[in-house]
């Protein structure tokens, strides 16, 4: 009964979270409205999530986002540098393979994401069987360096949260 | 004290870079480029947006700040799409 | 006072720092002079940009003791789209600009997903 009224816990939670956060108030009110639409929306757009998510560790997740964030923080600095002091000739970017051990949508989904907001490195294409993905890097003297830290940086921790 | 400085001082960065996307707008080389610079500028309207927010120290202006994220985001992947697929909805 | 003195350089360091890094994202754009070099300027630094004006809108009223939360909303969505619509440029990119030819090997047996044969033409 439960898991029909409710087919995907979290969309309900963040639902529920985000309605608070656009209303920008606590009010009873306010949470009949987001219990309400955070019931509704998941029942309408089911047939977009045929599967649950699996995810082992939810604090692992958290750990990985502070992870994320000082990572972007950091990187920008470095990409900075190349765009302002960098002679347009000497930077030199590379297309770089990453082939995937991970098979959950939404751990690709969030890794591909993950390459794309740390500087330096940006998702361009996905292989037609969903084994490998395409990165440009900006300035890469070693492509296969960059591989192996996208590799043992983020794809580990995401296979130890999600699979 | 010294924030009203600060803020001006970043008025200012966001000014002259949409000056920079303007004069790419006009001067690139491909289409793609353009939907790039006009996603850039969005990004920086918004920020516009927010810090004139904070100057006049008022919350009102952070809805509009979601509705430029809301339909910046959608035009650039519709005008991708276009690109990509010679349609928008399918 | 000596706490709301650190709050303001705080965000007064905030905002320095942000509005570098956006004139910074949209100079890269018109100095980098390959097509995907451009992308990387623009989607990221200037994402930080306007995140650090979102965080000194959410603590701007802090001394006061008020704290505003639709600025969380508003990075949240800024941080998820961001990657998406680089994703999106970056395949009109390949698909329009790039040789494919400079494409390394996806390593699979099967081609990158927009230069693939199965891709719907409109």
């Amino acid at each position: 009964m439960l898991k029909r009224l409710f087919p995907h816990p979290y969309l309900t939670l963040t639902l529920v979270i985000l309605w608070f956060l656009l209303v920008n108030q606590w009010k009873l009110g306010s949470l009949v409205m987001a219990l309400i639409l955070a019931t509704v929306i998941p029942h309408l757009t089911s047939a977009w999530w045929p599967d649950r998510p699996k995810i082992r560790r939810p604090f692992g997740l958290a750990a990985y986002a502070l992870l994320v964030l000082w990572d972007v923080i950091v990187a920008n600095f470095q990409v900075a540098r190349i765009v302002l002091f960098m002679p347009r000739d000497k930077i030199r970017s590379a297309w770089v393979t990453v082939p995937l051990d991970l098979r959950a949508p939404e751990a690709i989904t969030l890794l591909a994401g993950t390459i794309t907001m740390t500087p330096g490195t940006l998702t361009a294409d996905m292989s037609a069987c969903g084994r490998a993905l395409l990165i440009h890097s900006l300035h890469a003297p070693d492509p296969d360096a960059v591989r192996d830290d996208i590799k043992a940086r983020y794809e580990a921790r995401l296979k130890r949260i999600f699979e | 004290m010294i924030l009203p400085y600060a803020l001006l001082f970043m008025i200012g960065c966001i000014c002259a870079a949409l000056i920079l996307n303007l004069i790419r707008l006009f001067t690139s080389p491909t289409l793609t480029d353009r939907i790039l610079t006009l996603d850039t500028m969005t990004v920086n309207a918004l920020a516009l947006v927010i810090l004139y927010g904070i100057w006049a120290g008022t919350g009102l202006y952070l809805e509009a700040a979601i509705l430029l994220a809301l339909t910046g985001f959608v035009g650039t992947v519709a005008y991708c799409k276009y690109l990509l697929r010679g349609s928008i909805i399918e | 006072m000596t706490l709301a003195l650190a709050i303001d350089l705080f965000l007064s360091a905030m905002l320095v720092g942000g509005g570098l890094f956006a004139l910074i994202g949209s100079y890269g754009l018109l100095r980098l002079p390959q097509p995907m070099q451009r992308l990387h300027a623009p989607t990221k630094a200037t994402t930080i940009g306007v995140g650090a004006a979102l965080v000194v809108s959410a603590l701007d009223l802090l001394p006061q003791g008020a704290v505003s939360w639709q600025e969380i909303l508003i990075t949240i969505f800024l941080l998820l789209t961001a990657p998406i619509s680089a994703l999106f440029l970056a395949k009109t990119l390949l698909l329009r600009h790039e040789d494919p030819a400079t494409l390394p090997d996806s390593g699979t047996g099967r081609p990158w997903a927009t230069l693939s044969d199965d891709r719907p033409v409109g």
